[in-house]
């Protein structure tokens, strides 16, 4: 495997500590530009989501150039450059869930909160996702409440349990 | 760690598995753990060590198939064994009675287990529903790690090779090359350094057998690719898992810890020259990382965007060194044929497709759920004899396999027997092993527009007729499902499949215009429908001003 010179990154200068454990994480992968990947893993798993400050010190301690960062960053759908919502539902649109009608539930919570499929809720509480295929075929139509699957939902189910997440803070 | 080792724990397993008087292995695949599975399998384990059972084992086990009815509990006794559908925590109590008598309880007992597994064939899942997916011991003494023992002591790598061209085997990541011919290239290839490439990158929808191989028998993967990197001459193996798949990735990352821990990856395995380690590396939902130069460039911390080929991996892979990529059930393949031989393996399935081939069932369909049959089954005994048909008193529409690179098969190829060159024949392919049935609920055109939108999505941009094309297509598809397409657009419609199949650059844009070309041709009356009546036959589509 190619490796890299070990880069004596600068330390962040906010002193976030989070920052320290990142730098731990580059430095397990020997600051290794294809080690990007698992970097911004480790980022996103730390902070949440990747902001722009987070991608140039990535780029610098790895020393590549920031569009290739960035350019990463925005190929995965994986990685979010914007902050998620205190919940997210997860609607997953794989075949056997679309022929089973998660369209139409995916429709539903958007009216709902006037949100699209990747957007978060203006005052924070939820985000609302697509996902490609759970591989949790045999649950379909499925959809994920936080990190909880659930299976055989409908249109009222759904909006019911999300009612449960949102109505509670008004 | 030896051989003698190794040896000592399968014999002190098997022994102890042989003192059992009952063994309950819940499921704790994803789907089942979703249902409450957890639950049920502690309710179980806590009333076994409160009643002091001796010889009752209680274990998590990789799925059991009937994925509809979870939570899925399997019972066996030395006599008998039963299947327990939908199991809630309540069942515990019931079992734990049972067990102590030996006897199997017959509430909750599930009815279909006959019909279901008769014509199947496991191999790769022979071990769902008998091991602990978390102990490698259970996968030692199931015969675990045999193979790589006796390709390593017994074998060249030129024999290892030789059995898996004499095996048949083809890639079962849905292109179906032959797997020996690929091995053997990348054995000959020069060069100190080769790698061992694991695609776990799974994102068909519909398709989640590598999933469930993953979750249930992780080490039977880690030792295919280990008997790969003796026969291609590779020292580093890398797993690219979907990060959608966090179960299989926790369950990887043990079994790869618990396999250094016995000495069966590292330095001198069994006290052989062979060196192998395997590494994970997580995918990032990216769905064009499935195609082999993407991933290899998603290996290297870049965007995942294919190359043209050739240079094929096999000669200029992963950091342009020679590189074997295999998918999961392929590699899970490969410690049963090294075992018992080629010729074994080649006397199962058809003339051109040898073996068997994991499905994943689900949409409309009775029983959703993993099956693994004999290459040239055919598609209505796998769907109205393994999975149960079609429910709701509904009927049968089409099956669709392959994906987003597949097709639409109609009814009046029910009887098709189920392998590479047939499947390719009607316009569509074999795939991963997703198989989605659909019913007259379904509409095809929405059906075709639904991949299309997948496609554009995930096309990774890099050359203009796929990102261009898929836009076009879905713009056009999106246009005859609204009513308001004309029979120009269903002309330009064919003309842009043509021509993304023939010029775009990687697998994921030649292959995005098969749901539209097969939907085409066997459902083209349904496209006129909609062009011509401005009417959706199955009700899906609303049409302008009709709604």
């Amino acid at each position: 495997m190619p490796t890299a010179i070990p880069a004596a990154a600068p330390a962040h200068p906010s002193g976030d500590k989070r920052f320290k454990i990142l730098d731990a994480t580059m430095k397990r992968h020997r600051h290794s530009p294809d080690a990007l990947l698992e970097v911004l893993h480790a980022a996103q798993e730390l902070f949440g989501f990747l902001d722009l400050d987070c991608l140039i010190y990535v780029a610098r301690s790895l020393k590549v150039p920031p569009s290739r960062v960035y350019g990463v960053a925005t190929f995965y759908n994986f990685f979010s450059l914007k902050p998620k919502g205190e919940h997210t539902c997860v609607v997953c649109m794989g075949t056997a869930c679309y022929v089973k009608g998660t369209a139409a539930i995916l429709a539903a919570v958007e009216r709902q909160y006037c949100i699209k499929a990747g957007e978060t809720t203006p005052n924070g509480a939820l985000s609302l996702v697509t996902a490609r295929c759970l591989g949790a075929c045999g649950l379909a139509p499925a959809v994920v409440f936080d990190e909880e699957v659930a299976g055989g939902l409908s249109v009222a189910l759904t909006i019911a349990r999300l009612a449960r997440w949102t109505d509670h803070g008004r | 760690m030896g051989a003698e080792d190794i040896d000592a724990i399968r014999e002190r397993e098997t022994a102890a598995w042989d003192a059992q008087r009952c063994r309950i292995a819940v499921c704790t695949a994803a789907g089942c753990l979703s249902s409450g599975a957890a639950a049920v399998r502690q309710a179980i384990a806590d009333g076994v060590t409160h009643a002091a059972l001796d010889g009752v084992r209680v274990v998590g086990t990789g799925c059991l198939g009937l994925c509809h009815a979870g939570p899925l509990v399997r019972v066996d006794t030395p006599d008998d064994r039963a299947l327990y559908d939908r199991a809630t925590p309540s069942l515990a109590a019931i079992l734990v009675a049972h067990a102590r008598a030996g006897t199997l309880p017959a509430e909750g007992r599930n009815t279909d287990e006959a019909s279901f597994f008769a014509a199947q064939d496991r191999i790769v899942l022979a071990n769902a529903g008998r091991i602990d997916s978390e102990r490698v011991e259970d996968y030692i003494a199931a015969g675990g790690y045999r193979a790589l023992q006796k390709a390593v002591t017994e074998m060249t790598a030129h024999d290892v090779v030789d059995e898996i061209v004499a095996s048949g085997l083809r890639g079962r990541g849905g292109g179906g090359y032959p797997t020996g011919l690929k091995w053997s290239t990348v054995a000959k290839a020069d060069g100190p350094t080769k790698y061992v490439i694991c695609n776990a990158d799974e994102g068909d929808p519909g398709a989640f057998m590598d999933r469930s191989v993953l979750e249930g028998d992780p080490h039977r993967v880690l030792e295919g690719m280990a008997i790969a990197g003796y026969a291609v001459g590779a020292e580093q193996g890398f797993v690219y898992v979907r990060g959608e798949y966090p179960l299989a990735i926790a369950r990887l990352k043990t079994a790869i810890k618990q396999a250094e821990r016995l000495q069966l990856l590292g330095n001198r395995i069994f006290d052989s020259a062979l060196n192998f380690r395997i590494d994970l590396r997580i995918g990032a939902g990216a769905f064009v990382c499935g195609e082999e130069t993407a991933l290899i460039a998603s290996i290297e911390g870049r965007r995942g965007t294919p190359r043209p080929r050739p240079p094929f991996p096999a000669a200029r892979g992963l950091w342009n060194r020679p590189t074997l990529i295999n998918n999961v059930e392929t590699f899970a393949n490969v410690a049963p044929i090294v075992e018992r031989g080629g010729a074994w393996y080649a006397a199962i399935g058809t003339e051109k497709s040898k073996g068997t081939k994991v499905f994943a069932l689900a949409g409309a369909i009775a029983r959703t759920g993993l099956i693994e049959v004999p290459m040239g089954l055919t598609l209505r005994e796998i769907i109205f004899d393994i999975g149960g048909g079609i429910p709701d008193g509904r009927s049968f529409k089409a099956a669709q396999t392959g994906g987003p690179s597949g097709g639409c098969i109609p009814a009046d190829h029910l009887d098709l027997p189920v392998d590479y060159e047939s499947l390719a024949g009607i316009g569509s392919i074999m795939g991963s092993g997703g198989l989605i049935v659909m019913d007259d609920r379904s509409c095809m055109v929405d059906v075709a527009r639904f991949f299309m939108e997948f496609c554009r999505d995930e096309s990774c941009g890099k050359c203009i007729p796929c990102r261009a094309g898929t836009v076009q297509m879905h713009g056009l598809l999106t246009k005859i499902t609204e009513g308001r397409a004309d029979e120009r657009d269903l002309r330009l419609l064919e003309q842009l499949s043509e021509l993304l199949t023939r010029t775009s650059l990687c697998g994921l844009g030649q292959t995005a215009a098969n749901p539209v070309k097969s939907t085409l041709r066997h459902f083209r009356d349904e496209y006129l429908a909609h062009i011509v009546d401005k009417r959706c036959p199955a009700g899906v589509c609303r049409m302008g001003g009709a709604s």
